[in-house]
Parts: structure tokens; sequence; C-alpha cells
């Protein structure tokens, strides 16, 4: 049996799953805050929690079948052909082949923003897409390195986890806005026995669904980086060339922040999957870090560069 | 890949599989005899090369070891190219009849990687026929999938499906063969062939 020079790095797993402990914490406290106010209440406003608990999960449903067809027509991609795209597909098979995985279609995006994403539900449906700036500003083994870092976060179901990590943020958002409308239109309404107890529970129902928004919000973004560092460990440890991912990395987030500011906002709502975030934070540094959907550069460049020793350890 | 590793975001580097690259033989006679199509003698494998020292000196003892072996038969040395995509293709050339020892020495950088730790590194090993037509066609192994998939280039970057699902009929059980279809890529260009 010959040794593995993949070993896995188990300070990155320690904090992804001690992030996904806390979400499910905050969620289960959640749940059983509201079943108790429920209980407390003789269920009248429990109505809504149900509501919104459904239509939060219509939501995660919907955007985890369809993730593939709203990000492509958000971007504006085509699916591009093997005979339209030689090189690109060429990528993109050698990458499929070399982490035995079923190949994705392949989309292409007019935009002179570097970037690139996948998404779909699992990796069969998966699609990569690739704007044309991130092919020009790019070599071949530069584009292999994104492509492997896309094709990683297929592998790891990126898509699937994120989207059911954000349920209980959609399902507390719903809760926030109902309960405020509950409390102007239904708190001067008559409800039987249960009048003058509805305004008071409507609010502590809102305030704990912002705290939990909030919390939750946090946990996902921290999440989502160590999602990205996840991904970019796999891929340079795919191509076996942590150096063109670095480089590509320092290219792509180099023009990024040149790009003008409409196209930044244009591009805002793909952000999570994107390769790069085309969204720059002003002010301090640690709370642009705490709010990005992806580590920041510095730190991505020295996770690779740890992957660098590791595969060139004596033998 | 279990659901912990997909929780966790990992993956796991996929082994090579080796073994079923020994059918070739038989495969090429079989493919001979039913639609004449020679082995060339020559195969390549291909590789995603590491950077740093510790691959490159892998490769350099890979290297050596071919070189000695094809020097005491009056062989060719073996060679070394860098596609566009960034992939090293090793090519070993031998005559046309002996496809056992083609098989060999490929298998001998197979393992070489493997027991320097790279095995996951390896992507396909192609060897190359030809038949009276001077038709050109290349059976492609797969090393994370232990299968095979003919490839049959055209001028300009076509490819005669046609003749690739004849030859996979006639060879038919010989070999194992690569089910899904989207992952018969072509190799355009690829040394050897």
């Amino acid at each position: 049996m010959a040794r593995t020079r993949y070993a896995p790095d188990r300070g990155l797993t320690a904090r992804m799953t001690a992030t996904m402990f806390l979400l499910g914490l905050v969620s289960v406290a959640f749940i059983a805050l509201i079943i108790g106010i429920g209980a407390a209440t003789h269920a009248s406003d429990a109505v809504i929690v149900l509501f919104a608990l459904v239509l939060g999960g219509g939501f995660a449903i919907g955007s985890l079948f369809y993730s593939d067809k709203i990000a492509l027509s958000t971007a504006g991609a085509v699916e591009v052909t093997p005979q339209q795209q030689p090189e690109l597909h060429g990528i993109v098979d050698r990458v499929c082949a070399l982490a035995d995985m079923p190949k994705p279609r392949v989309a292409i995006a007019q935009s002179p923003m570097p970037n690139a994403f996948a998404t779909g539900r699992n990796a069969d449906k998966s699609v990569l897409c690739v704007t044309t700036g991130l092919m020009n500003r790019l070599n071949t083994e530069e584009l292999e390195g994104v492509i492997a870092h896309e094709l990683s976060h297929v592998a790891h179901k990126d898509v699937q986890v994120m989207t059911i990590a954000s349920f209980l943020a959609i399902v507390a958002a719903l809760l926030v806005r109902f309960s405020f409308y509950g409390e102007l239109f239904g708190g001067g309404r008559g409800r039987g026995g249960n009048n003058n107890n509805a305004f008071p529970i409507l609010a502590i129902i809102m305030l704990v669904s912002i705290v939990v928004y909030a919390v939750s919000f946090l946990l996902i973004r921290m999440l989502s980086r160590y999602r990205e560092l996840a991904a970019d460990r796999s891929g340079a440890l795919l191509t076996g060339q942590p150096s063109a991912l670095k480089s590509a990395l320092v290219k792509v987030s180099g023009d990024i922040a040149r790009i003008p500011t409409r196209d930044l906002r244009a591009a805002q709502p793909l952000n999570a999957f994107f390769f790069a975030p085309a969204l720059s934070l002003r002010g301090g540094k640690s709370l642009a870090t705490m709010f990005s959907t992806h580590p920041s550069l510095e730190r991505r460049l020295a996770e690779l560069d740890k992957i660098q020793r590791q595969l060139n350890q004596g033998r | 890949m279990g659901f912990l590793d997909t929780l966790l975001g990992r993956t796991k580097p996929v082994p090579p599989k080796l073994d079923d690259l020994f059918a070739l033989p038989s495969a090429a006679i079989t493919l001979e005899a039913g639609a004449g199509f020679k082995p060339t003698g020559s195969g390549s494998v291909c590789f995603r090369p590491v950077e740093g020292r510790s691959f490159s000196d892998v490769q350099k003892e890979v290297q050596e070891l071919l070189d000695m072996s094809s020097g005491k038969e009056g062989g060719l040395p073996v060679e070394v190219t860098k596609d566009t995509y960034g992939f090293t293709w090793l090519v070993s050339s031998h005559l046309s009849d002996q496809v056992d020892a083609l098989v060999t020495d490929l298998h001998a950088v197979n393992s070489s990687l493997v027991d320097a730790g790279f095995g996951p590194q390896l992507l396909c090993t192609l060897v190359a026929f030809r038949d009276d037509q001077e038709r050109r066609l290349a059976l492609i192994y797969l090393y994370k999938r232990g299968t095979f998939y003919p490839f049959a280039p055209l001028d300009g970057n076509n490819r005669d499906n046609a003749l690739e699902l004849q030859v996979k009929g006639v060879i038919g059980d010989d070999l194992k063969w690569e089910p899904d279809l989207g992952r018969w890529f072509p190799v355009w260009g690829a040394p050897g062939l």
C-alpha cells in the first residue's frame, strides 16, 4: 500500500464541524422556542410559523431544483459545445477524468468580469460556467486551476449543503416579515379571547427571529468561507499545481477590484457560488471578513502554500 | 464519496486502477483479426505533473528505467512531451508485434508513480493502431475508471465515431469498455498516435 501525499486538513475539518454544529444548535433552539411560544399561546400564532416553514422549504427546494437555470440566466450564460470551445472542453474533460466524476455541462457568460461558478443540485445535473473575462486573462493552467476549484464545489455538493444551511435563515427572515405585518394588521382586529395576548407574542417572535437571522447569517458566511478553502484545497491537490491556482487568484482579485460598480451590483446575487466575490466591503477589515462569503486573498494564498509544501515532501 | 466527506468538504484523491491494462495484448490480436488494425508499437502514458522537486525526481527515475529497458533490445529511447494542457506524455516505442513488452513498459511507469505516492496524477494510457488505409486509431485506458474507449481522429478535429463504435463491437468483451460516452474525451494531437 503506497503512502498518500493527500492527507486531509484536520484544522479545516474541525472548524467546519464546529460551524455546522453551531448552526444546528441555533436551529434546534429556534424551533424549540417557537414551539414553546406556540404552546404558551394555545397555538393561535403557530399558523404563521407553519406558513413560514412551508414557504421557506418551498424556496429552498425551488432554488435547489432550478439552481442551474436560475444561475445561468442571471449570469446571461449560454451552453457551449465541444466544437465551439474545444480547449475549454478539453480542460474540463481532463480534470473530470482525473477526479473520476461525470462531466458537467459547460457554459460561457459574456462578461468582462473574470469569474466562474458551478451549480446544479447534483453531479449529474451540474453546469460549469466561466466568463469571457476569465478566459481572456488566464492561461491554460490557471484556467484549469479555477475549473478544478469549481468542480470541487460540485464534488463537495456545496449547492445542497449551503441551501440546507440557509433554510433556517430564510424561515427566520420570513417570520420577521410576517410578524411585522401581523402586528400592523392583526393587532387591531378581533381575535376572540386571545386579542390582548397577540401583540406581545408577535413582538417576541419577531425579536427571536431577528436574532436567529443575524446569528445564522454570520454562521452561513463562515461556513461558506470554509467551503471555499476546502474547494481550493481539493482543486489544488487534484491538478497538483497549487501555484497555478495562486496565480489565477492573484490575477482575478486584482482585476475585480478595478471593475466599475454597476457591474458589481448586477452580479451580487450570484456571489455565493462565484470563484472570487465581486463585492468588496468598505470599512473595518475584520468586519468585512466576517460578512464575506469568500476568505481573504491572503488566507487563500497561505493555505495553498501549505498544500505546496505537502505535495513536495521528501520521499 | 461518503456522507461525512460531503459534509466536511473533503475529496479523497482517486487511486488508479492498473490491472485491467493487461487485457490489451489479447484485445490487440482480436482487433487485428476482426478489423485489420495493427498496433504501431507505440504507446504512451499521460499524467498531470505535480509542481516541485519530488515529482520531477520521480519522473527522471521513470525515464531512466525505461531507457535502460529499451536500450537492451535495441528499441528507441523514451520520448517525453508536454501537451498544451500541461499534461506530460511518456511515449514508449517498440516493434509492432511487441504489444506485451509495450504494456510492460507502460505498467512500469504506472507502478513507479504509484509507489512514489503520485498515483492520483495518472490520467490515461494510449496505445496506437493503424490499418492498411492508414486510418489512425487509439485505444485509451482511463486509470481512474479501469476502462477503455476507442478514439479515431480524422483531419481537422473530427472523430470517426462509426469506426470507434465498430472497434468496440469487434473487440467486444475482451476489454472493459467505458459505459459513459461522455467520458470518451478526445485527445487531439496526442503524442505517439
